[in-house]
């Protein structure tokens, strides 16, 4: 079994798997329950400022989508920071912190955006024996209307001046969790770390409506008639939240920022992806949710078997992909490969024969016993057909060598070459 | 003391009063609403899908599993209707198994098809459940249009030319319509009159008149109705039905399954409906499982099964087979009836096994016997009541691909018909297809 004890930013965990902040880590009694089941760390339930607590709504805070049998894809919620009082959470935290001190347990904090709120506020969740705070510049419903949340993280400049506050206000690691719902991510991102962030996390929710309900003619989840735009998460926003985490890790001057990838993040598979693109850990939230908090035995046989056959460390994939991951200019134009169809494994569905010839390059013959064929003189190795076959493995993509000749454009397969000295760029620079 | 499947000769009521209703319900019950988004979320979309060409009636299914999979199963169910209006019974009654489903691309991969049959089922039922009719009659046009037979062939054709506008009337020997849906399919797979309910639902398009207890060559002549009406339709099926050729086959208790099963689906309870305690069915067909079967549900204690033939020959399906056999019906192969033994009634039936040679099946001389007191033949139907002038190929009444007969002016389609195989779904085909030419010939001017 490899070793999956992590270390984020100082902070130390028996896996790398954290339970994001969100009902699942609302309070005591589930956060216990989620440390027996295995988690790694904990990021408690945002706190709020001392004094009457916030409300949540009491009509439906979730709206969901689904695939086939219902299986949850996405999620949205309109709840708020916890509705518990101050006082209550961090005697909770106190009590748990010292049964599991293994275990990581981070605070996160959102209050009103000035210097006195943020530094009264951080030494006394301190007291608790928490590892670390997390600074939520993301929730995107009801908090930001109060300038709280996401109306911090959209604005770069107030991302770095409160997380300069709290580093001035505490010695534990300050990880700021950043909102999606920004134009680029490396604006918010540059900005904590000029605050002097030790990590950031990413992704919070998307702005979203779930569903309209086609009777009422309302968002949903409707409350009283009305809905919201809420926080969407879980399996469907996870390429997002994936090109996210991948933009700060290869952006140098974020390079070296540690990142808890968030978004979607399911079984061990998802988590080693986040962590290839250069996530330190991750974190979960729609999964348990979904499924109970025992999906984590899951995830940590599935990522413990992974390194064991990859004989690799924990710490060699957190950014293994990264340096792969480039901009469309360098990718290779000589790089040639044409669809092909095992007719072993083709069950004749002909939805590649539909695809391509309806709304790709007609590079696909039908015959009248219904064989599919690859045209290599018409195939751009577009991948549609490979994206649409219901077999996986049945279409796969075949490298032309060098030297040979592209059917399709009668040209020999030459050496790397991008656009950036491309005969059609007229900004090319001298291939000299 | 009440009888048992033990009870000796031919006696009603073997089995617990409260038993029948469970016994003889619905085979394969409808899917659920979520049953029904799991079983379409396994369709493909195929392009050009093999299932629908499969189809006699070429219903689009990739379509209606998509309407089913986005919450419109009453679109769904006019999708399927449009191309056959009895989807409601052939969703039922439909040998899936070697058609639609047998070339579901999903089958050919895992063996496991996209339940086409059961969601077709799924859609119909809801639309006729809440009584909509989907389809209205267009404007009468005048021309008057006989269709002779009320089964699945007749309903289908009355039902395209009383929608065109065409004044119809449907004739039938019988008391009821529905043909073979009514009478000649077992009950487990159409519980509940499903069979009249269709008629009733199918006859909502108006303008269509139905005359019961009318045959052809009795009450009804050809002459006449080729001069009373503008077309004739002929869905007549196959009223005869072939004999034995066994010597004491006159007994008594040896009987038609066509008979059995059309006395069993029109009793009112089945717990009266007196059948033999070892029972013997001969034939291979569609027919010979649903008399055997339905023996064996009404407490037979002993049923057989017996055909001339291979496995592999049988008409009824391999499915079909297994389903019998999953009733306990024994299926004996490779033998045919010599003799049936008994003193008035039959008591025993010898059997001589066979062996095919070069295609010409042979006895091979060594026999045996089943003890049987009561015999079902179900060794296929015949034409019965078609005037000489009407030409006949192959004992059945000679179409070409629109249902044309010899005769201007007459079509026939159904199993009366050259043509597919004898299925509902082919019969539907059929005078769906033959009303579309009666239109167009109609409509000439």
């Amino acid at each position: 079994m490899a070793d999956l004890t992590s270390t984020f930013c100082g902070i130390k965990s028996p896996n790398p798997f954290w339970l994001a902040s969100a009902p699942p880590t609302d309070k005591e009694y589930n956060v216990r329950r989620a440390f027996e089941a295995g988690w790694g760390g904990v990021v408690w339930k945002t706190l709020g400022e001392e004094g009457p607590p916030v409300v949540n709504v009491n009509g439906p805070r979730y709206g969901a989508i689904y695939g086939a049998d219902r299986r949850l894809l996405g999620l949205n919620n309109i709840e708020l920071i916890t509705d518990r009082p101050l006082e209550v959470n961090l005697e909770e935290m106190t009590r748990v912190k010292k049964d599991y001190p293994d275990r990581a347990l981070i605070a996160s904090v959102m209050v009103p955006c000035d210097a006195e709120s943020w530094k009264s506020i951080i030494p006394r969740i301190a007291e608790t024996g928490c590892d670390g705070f997390e600074l939520n510049f993301g929730c995107p419903h009801g908090m930001a209307e109060r300038g709280m949340g996401a109306a911090v993280g959209q604005v770069p400049e107030y991302i770095e001046m409160v997380t300069r506050w709290c580093k001035e206000a505490t010695d534990l690691p300050v990880i700021v969790k950043l909102t999606p719902n920004i134009t680029n991510i490396l604006a918010p991102a540059e900005a904590a770390l000029r605050g002097g962030a030790d990590a950031v996390s990413l992704i919070n929710t998307i702005n979203s409506i779930a569903t309209v309900n086609l009777d009422l003619f309302a968002p949903e989840p409707m409350i009283d008639g009305k809905g919201t735009h809420g926080g969407y998460c879980g399996p469907a926003v996870k390429p997002i939240a994936m090109n996210m985490v991948a933009e700060i890790a290869r952006n140098p001057e974020t390079a070296n920022l540690p990142i808890s990838g968030i978004g979607g993040v399911t079984t061990w598979r998802d988590a080693a992806e986040f962590m290839a693109l250069g996530a330190g850990n991750v974190q979960v939230c729609t999964a348990a949710m979904t499924y109970g908090f025992k999906i984590v035995q899951e995830m940590i046989s599935g990522l413990s078997q992974y390194l064991d056959e990859k004989d690799m460390a924990l710490s060699e994939l957190v950014g293994k992909a990264t340096p792969n991951v480039t901009d469309w200019q360098y990718l290779n134009l000589n790089h040639v490969t044409k669809a092909e169809i095992s007719q072993d494994d083709c069950i004749k569905c002909g939805r590649c024969y539909a695809a391509c010839e309806d709304t790709s390059h007609q590079a696909i013959e039908m015959s009248a016993d219904r064989t599919f064929t690859v045209k290599d003189e018409e195939c751009v190795a577009c991948n549609l057909c490979v994206n649409v076959c219901p077999i996986e493995g049945c279409i796969t993509m075949k490298t032309l060598e060098k030297g040979e000749v592209d059917p399709r454009t009668g040209e020999t397969v030459g050496d790397y070459a991008n656009w950036t000295t491309h005969p059609n760029n007229v900004a090319a620079c001298s291939a000299e | 003391m009440s009888n048992t499947p033990l009870t000796p000769g031919i006696t009603a009521g073997r089995l617990p009063e409260e038993s029948y209703a469970a016994q003889f319900s619905d085979l394969h019950p409808v899917l659920d609403e979520h049953e029904a988004l799991v079983a379409a979320d396994r369709c493909y979309f195929c392009h050009d899908a093999p299932c629908m060409t499969a189809c006699p009636t070429s219903i689009d299914v990739p379509l209606f599993i998509r309407q089913i999979m986005t919450g419109t199963p009453e679109a769904a169910a006019k999708t399927i209707l449009e191309q056959n209006i009895l989807g409601g019974m052939c969703a039922r009654v439909c040998p899936t198994e070697t058609l639609c489903e047998e070339v579901c691309v999903r089958e050919v991969a895992e063996g496991k098809p996209v339940e086409i049959g059961r969601l077709q089922r799924y859609a119909t039922d809801i639309l006729m459940e809440k009584g909509e009719h989907p389809f209205t009659r267009a404007e009468p046009t005048g021309k008057t249009v006989a269709v002779v037979g009320a089964g699945p062939a007749g309903l289908s054709a009355a039902h395209r030319l009383a929608m065109y506008g065409h004044d119809v009337v449907m004739f039938d020997a019988r008391p009821k319509s529905g043909g073979l849906n009514e009478y000649g399919i077992a009950s487990y797979k159409a519980p509940d009159g499903f069979a009249q309910k269709e008629v009733d639902w199918l006859m909502q398009i108006g303008g269509i008149t139905v005359v019961n207890g009318k045959k052809l060559g009795a009450e009804l002549s050809l002459e006449g109705l080729k001069s009373e009406y503008d077309a004739v339709f002929l869905a007549i099926g196959l009223a005869g039905v072939n004999a034995l050729r066994a010597e004491g086959e006159d007994k008594g208790g040896v009987l038609d399954a066509v008979d059995f099963i059309s006395e069993l689906r029109q009793a009112e309870d089945l717990s009266k409906l007196p059948v033999g305690r070892n029972v013997v069915v001969i034939g291979g067909g569609m027919t010979a499982v649903d008399a055997a079967v339905q023996a064996k549900l009404l407490g037979a204690q002993n049923v057989s099964m017996v055909y001339r033939r291979g496995r592999a020959r049988m008409s009824a399906s391999e499915y079909e087979q297994d389903l019998a056999a999953s009733k306990g019906v024994q299926i004996f192969y490779n033998a045919a009836p010599v003799a049936v033994y008994g003193n008035g009634s039959v008591t025993e039936v010898e059997f001589e096994y066979t062996a095919e040679d070069g295609g010409t099946l042979k006895g091979t001389g060594e026999t045996f016997r089943l003890p049987a007191d009561q015999v079902f033949k179900a060794i296929g139907q015949t034409l019965d009541g078609v005037p000489d002038e009407v030409e006949i190929t192959g004992g059945k009444i000679a179409v070409d691909a629109v249902g044309r007969t010899s005769v201007s002016g007459i079509w026939a389609g159904g199993d009366c018909a050259t043509g597919g195989e004898d299925l509902t779904v082919t019969a539907v085909a059929e005078g769906r297809d033959a009303a579309e030419d009666i239109h167009a010939k109609l409509m000439e001017g």
